[in-house]
């Protein structure tokens, strides 16, 4: 076993399988934008403070910016290009317009990936506390977390 | 802000991640949850030429009981200290303090040995162990050794781990009808603390017993105080009293102060945390409040 500079990636982006040659220090989050075309992972901070990059690692939301793509392989990825083909993404997407729950979007997709994983939780209760404990790992620089909050009980309010 | 290039290696087993670590040494890099390493890998803080990641092990992935001790692997994910039921119910006060960590997605990836190994002296982890007595198992390429908690923990991210060793598991004695509380203080959710405490004892009859007062982000390392320790003890403790234990957390403490707050406001935040703690216990002594409402910031 020797350590490598690069190596091929096999993973499953979206339910789509994914191969690509990457140097190893590519972040998933750079594999995910410019490798697989998924640009609504946004970096903000890239050293996990700001939630920009969030995506679902087998169902639990987690920073991209965090992770190597290297480490991928074996795992199932879903962005919000993929959340967004389900009919509580396209909730979410709907409730956060209505409510008007953004600015300029940029930390948009990493909000919805934790809220819906948040919500996937069902028929398990979730408390207010609940909400702004998940809310609470992402960084809006608009400072519109009022209306974030109140589209995030709306939608808690109304899940199926 | 991108990583340096650096090589990558996947070892499948603790025998290959110590060969591995004996080949690079001071070179490599273990590299578990990474919420802490990516950061400096990121900023380049720090420029391993070799990254080992860890993460195929998945036998440091449990939480088991074993008579009166509870065995975690050191891979096992800082959710399930939150929500594993075994821990809820046998060291509460753990999964309390796991759930100051960070934010949720970073309690998904992060480790509780990746915690531990980093030694932060304001993570919750580390203090959260010294006050459980916890032991720790390293290995390396002359077999394993045991650590006290106490010991463990050497400086600010300096932990008694030599670059060939592995972190493997931390066992923590299961001890009945403790009582206890954990607070710290942040500026914003999710934020390492400015100071933080951790209150433990067990009540023994009318009595309470083998007091543990731990503080952190205070000083390098997770700190033990005796004086504090045996002013819990001396007594039943009463909500008189917890001011009491609290000034003797805090007598001749030197905190550092920093960007986020001075010396002197870091004790007087640290001095409220350990009040603030021991009314916890007592609540939850005299069955005023649940277990689930015990942790919070401030």
């Amino acid at each position: 076993m020797r350590p490598q500079r690069r190596t091929i990636v096999t993973t499953e982006v979206n339910g789509a399988p994914v191969e690509a040659l990457v140097d190893v220090r590519t972040t998933l989050a750079d594999f995910l934008r410019e490798e697989v075309g998924c640009t609504s992972v946004h970096l903000g901070c890239e050293h996990g403070v700001c939630g920009a990059c969030t995506v679902l690692l087998n169902g639990l939301p987690v920073r991209s910016c965090l992770r190597l793509a290297a480490q991928a392989a074996g795992h199932e990825i879903t962005t919000l290009e993929g959340v967004m083909q389900t009919e509580r993404g396209k909730t979410i997407g709907q409730v956060f317009v209505e409510q008007f729950a953004m600015q300029c979007g940029f930390c948009t997709a990493g909000f919805a990936l934790s809220l819906y994983h948040l919500l996937e939780r069902a028929p398990e209760p979730v408390t207010d506390q609940d909400i702004h404990e998940t809310l609470g790992g992402h960084i809006c620089r608009c400072t519109g977390y009022v209306s974030i909050v109140e589209a995030a009980k709306r939608l808690r309010d109304h899940r199926g | 802000m991108k990583p340096a290039p650096f090589e990558y290696i996947a070892p499948e087993s603790i025998e290959q991640a110590l060969a591995a670590l004996a080949q690079y040494g001071d070179e490599a890099k273990i590299l578990a949850g990474g919420q802490s390493l990516m950061p400096l890998l990121n900023m380049r803080l720090t420029t391993p030429g070799v990254v080992v990641d860890i993460n195929g092990l998945d036998e440091l992935n449990y939480i088991r009981q074993q008579g009166e001790r509870l065995h975690i692997g050191a891979l096992t994910r800082q959710y399930r200290l939150e929500r594993d039921a075994r821990i809820r119910q046998t060291v509460p006060v753990l999964a309390a303090a796991t759930r100051l960590i960070g934010h949720p997605s970073i309690r998904y990836a992060g480790t509780i040995g990746g915690s531990l190994a980093h030694a932060d002296p304001a993570a919750e982890l580390p203090a959260a162990m010294c006050a459980l007595e916890a032991e720790l198992t390293v290995v390396g390429p002359s077999g394993s050794r045991a650590i006290q908690a106490v010991d463990f923990f050497q400086g600010a991210l300096n932990a008694d781990v030599r670059p060939d060793e592995l972190l493997t598991e931390v066992r923590i004695p299961i001890r009945k009808n403790a009582v206890w509380g954990v607070r710290e203080y942040t500026r914003r959710a999710g934020d390492f603390a400015l100071a933080g405490a951790i209150v433990l004892a067990e009540i023994e009859a009318d009595r309470w017993a083998n007091g543990r007062v731990v503080l952190f982000g205070v000083e390098d390392r997770p700190l033990r105080v005796s004086p504090a320790e045996a002013a819990l003890t001396q007594q039943a403790l009463s909500d008189g009293q917890a001011a009491g234990v609290a000034a003797a957390a805090v007598n001749g403490l030197a905190c550092h102060a920093d960007l986020h707050a001075s010396a002197e406001y870091r004790k007087q935040l640290a001095r409220v945390m350990v009040k603030r703690a021991c009314l916890d216990a007592v609540a939850m002594r005299d069955g005023k409040k649940g277990q689930e409402n015990m942790t919070g910031s401030a």
